[in-house]
């Protein structure tokens, strides 16, 4: 690395190699660096750059110098490519309206008439106070930049980031596993149910029909085990619910199915 | 005694890690069963102080409460630390401070002072830093979000209160008179 290179003299890094000079091709409007190089907020912040580079007071505002000025700017970020926003458009739209109003001969009787700029220079106003005050508070003591703060806290708990130990074996042993596991996709038939709760309504309404109270483990058969139980508590539940039985609960327990409505039917 | 009041301050404001009021120390110190009213409190935040003037360290009143600080002249020292970059764009300070001197404001307020769409980034980044909360809701069509400056803003800032802020700058009179007047001359000219 050669110190006496002053660093400055390189303007850019390109691909790794450093750009000694301009490029000729390179095509920059004149005046065009200094005003590149400002990186402005919006419409009303490169307003008042122009304004303050005429060092003019806003009061005074030359619109018809301004708007050329400013659009002269426009033309510029838009033959580099630069994607202005859309309220740059509306301001340069603004700007020449207000010209071509200063451009019309001033009648006598219409005194009170308001100067066309009136209204932009009210909302420079009142952007440049925001805008001064904004630098103001950029200025001001911030946490953690002007100052830091006194603190023991709690210790930060710093995330482990955890080393993977792989190699070929463990991939191939990984591989082995997942090949190994039951093919889950693999179609397969499901056993149609045996014991219906259609079918157990059918059969308790049936009973009923008879009788009209019946024992809860009346209704099932020990063979058909605890589908059996299931499905007749599910049926009894169905009936209850649709208002044809009582469930009646004594203390051993069993629950009886008492007939409502489908007794009064039969009578 | 008043000495061991003073330690348990100091005690606090080191480990709480978030400025703590007169009235919050008071309760955490009863809570233990130690009693001290808010005037003794008080002097024992001011021992601090005296015991902090020849070190790092110092005592700062912001917008929640008391906290401990390291002094401003050990900025430089310390800011090696820490690699993180705390710049913060033109763009979001002149939000911040519209939002700080019109609240509450809308985003579209803000935007009809500085001319521009307010991005999202921008405010997402005022949310998130806690500098800006929604306080309510504009009764406009639309119902736009009302903003408004969060204590941790003034916190950040190291000051207790809003009217803390520098004051706005003056406008310039527009008197009607010379406004037209300069127009006239203007219109020769051009």
């Amino acid at each position: 690395m050669s110190t006496f290179q002053p660093k400055q003299r390189e303007l850019g890094i390109v691909n790794g190699v450093p750009l000694p000079e301009m490029p000729e091709d390179l095509f920059i409007p004149p005046q065009a660096l200094e005003i590149c190089l400002e990186t402005f907020t919006g419409p009303m912040d490169l307003l008042l750059y122009l304004i303050k580079k005429q060092n003019i007071n806003i009061l005074d505002l030359e619109v018809s110098k301004i708007t050329d000025q400013y659009i002269d700017y426009i033309n510029l970020m838009d033959s580099l490519n630069f994607e202005l926003a859309a309220e740059y458009l509306v301001m340069a739209a603004t700007l020449a309206e207000i010209k071509s109003r200063m451009l019309l001969p001033k009648v006598e009787e219409e005194d009170d008439e308001t100067d066309p700029r009136l209204d932009l220079i009210r909302r420079l106003q009142e952007y440049q106070v925001f805008k001064t005050v904004s630098e103001q508070l950029a200025n001001m003591d911030r946490v953690n930049r002007d100052f830091y703060l006194a603190s023991v806290g709690m210790p930060k708990v710093e995330k482990k980031t955890n080393v993977i130990d792989f190699n070929a074996a463990r991939l191939k042993s990984s591989m082995v596993e997942v090949l190994s596991r039951p093919k889950l996709d693999k179609s397969h038939q499901i056993a149609f149910e045996e014991l219906s709760t259609q079918d157990r309504i059918k059969l308790i309404l049936s009973i009923l029909s008879k009788k009209n109270l019946i024992g809860f483990y009346k209704t099932l058969q020990k063979s058909e085990g605890k589908i059996g139980v299931v499905v007749s508590f599910l049926a009894s539940l169905e009936l209850a619910k649709d208002g044809c039985v009582d469930l009646i609960q004594n203390n051993n327990e069993e629950i009886y199915i008492k007939s409502k409505v489908l007794n009064a039917v039969n009578e | 005694m008043n000495k061991n009041i003073e330690n348990f301050i100091e005690s606090l404001l080191f480990a709480s890690g978030r400025p703590l009021r007169l009235s919050e120390i008071r309760s955490i110190l009863e809570n233990e069963g130690i009693k001290a009213d808010l005037a003794e409190i008080k002097v024992g935040l001011n021992n601090l102080e005296e015991r902090y003037a020849e070190s790092s360290l110092e005592l700062s009143e912001v917008a929640s409460g008391f906290r401990l600080q390291i002094k401003k002249d050990f900025t430089h020292l310390l800011s090696s630390l820490w690699t993180e970059n705390n710049r913060l764009s033109k763009s979001l300070m002149e939000t911040i401070s519209i939002i700080a001197y019109k609240q509450p404001v809308t985003r579209g307020e803000i935007e009809e002072i500085r001319g521009v769409q307010v991005s999202t980034n921008i405010i997402r980044n005022l949310l998130e830093r806690d500098w800006v909360k929604i306080s309510g809701y504009k009764e406009t069509p639309g119902r736009p979000a009302l903003l408004v400056t969060t204590k941790t803003f003034l916190n950040d800032l190291n000051i207790k209160k809003i009217s803390d802020l520098p004051a706005l700058p003056e406008k310039e009179e527009i008197s009607t008179e010379e406004i037209t007047d300069t127009a006239e001359i203007n219109l020769e000219a051009g």
